[in-house]
């Protein structure tokens, strides 16, 4: 039998490719999103401006600052495990995934809030309101949703990735598994960059 | 097989944390600029301001800047994309 057939062959490069395009089509999945939240409120500036008035800015900038920090952890564990460092890659892997939950945990106080105050979809408070103000509603929930179910998800892969870690199967020298994850997980950033302005800054 | 590429790029730890102190001093002066009460000027600032934040996560957390060439444009097609998406409704918006 030939030798070098056992010798296995991975594509680093069509590996992140792949993430990459994947991540495109998550950019014009959000990017529909904020089409019409744009849309609206070119169309209901008004109402978006009074509607924008309910949301909590120091809970937005509370989470806009777990993300970040768990965008820098997420960096820092690829960056150990590159030096070998298996230890301090899931330590920060860890440290990533306890700040994803932070994340989810202020945004369950954060709707919390919201559905105490009468203003869920459908509810009555809301129905009697205006159109544009009912629409600024259906997209918070929407965008903010679909992106809180990507944080799901984020730590979800990231918790994978931190066992195949423990198990050598992503280490020094075989860490894009590790890198995809990263990949995902600051895409997930990235669309919080935008949502955070335009939910809670934008008046 | 190891992987190879990037090896040239062991990236120091300092850049992540200057990286991330930009982005919050970032998320600081969104947060001033909205409010400025600038009117529709507040909305170009915050964009503007949001995209700087979001390349500074594509260039440096993903890694973009240590990418082959491939990568860094075809990071471009979905922004393209979507601008050009936006910017036809917007016609179709104002002078219908």
């Amino acid at each position: 039998m030939n030798e070098t057939a056992h010798i296995e062959h991975r594509d680093y490069v069509g590996a992140k490719l792949g993430m990459w395009l994947f991540l495109f089509t998550e950019i014009l999945l959000f990017g529909g999103m904020f089409l019409v939240y744009s849309v609206y409120r070119e169309v209901n500036t008004a109402d978006f401006h009074e509607a924008g008035m309910e949301m909590n800015m120091t809970i937005g900038a509370i989470n806009t600052l777990i993300l970040l920090t768990s965008s820098l952890t997420m960096a820092l564990s690829i960056a150990a495990i590159k030096r070998a460092a298996k230890m301090r890659s899931i330590l920060f892997q860890a440290v990533t995934i306890i700040l994803g939950i932070a994340f989810l945990v202020n945004k369950y106080f954060e709707w919390s809030d919201h559905i105490r105050h009468g203003f869920y979809p459908d509810s009555p408070k809301l129905l009697a309101m205006s159109h544009g103000k009912i629409l600024f509603f259906g997209l918070y929930y929407v965008m903010t949703g679909i992106h809180a179910l990507h944080v799901v998800i984020g730590i979800s892969i990231i918790g994978f990735i931190l066992i195949l870690t423990l198990r050598d199967s992503v280490s020094g020298t075989d860490y894009v598994k590790l890198e995809n994850a990263g990949l995902f997980w600051h895409l997930v950033d990235v669309i919080w960059i935008y949502l955070f302005p335009l939910f809670y800054l934008i008046l | 097989m190891e992987q190879k590429q990037e090896e040239r790029a062991h990236v120091p730890t300092q850049v992540f944390v200057i990286v991330w102190i930009a982005l919050l001093c970032l998320t600081g002066l969104t947060i001033k600029a909205a409010q400025m009460k600038m009117g529709e000027w507040s909305m170009v600032a915050n964009i503007a301001i949001a995209s700087a934040k979001a390349s500074l996560v594509l260039w440096f957390f993903m890694h973009l800047k240590y990418e082959k060439r491939l990568f860094k444009l075809l990071i471009f097609v979905p922004i393209i994309t979507v601008s050009i998406i936006i910017v036809l409704t917007f016609f179709d918006i104002w002078y219908r």
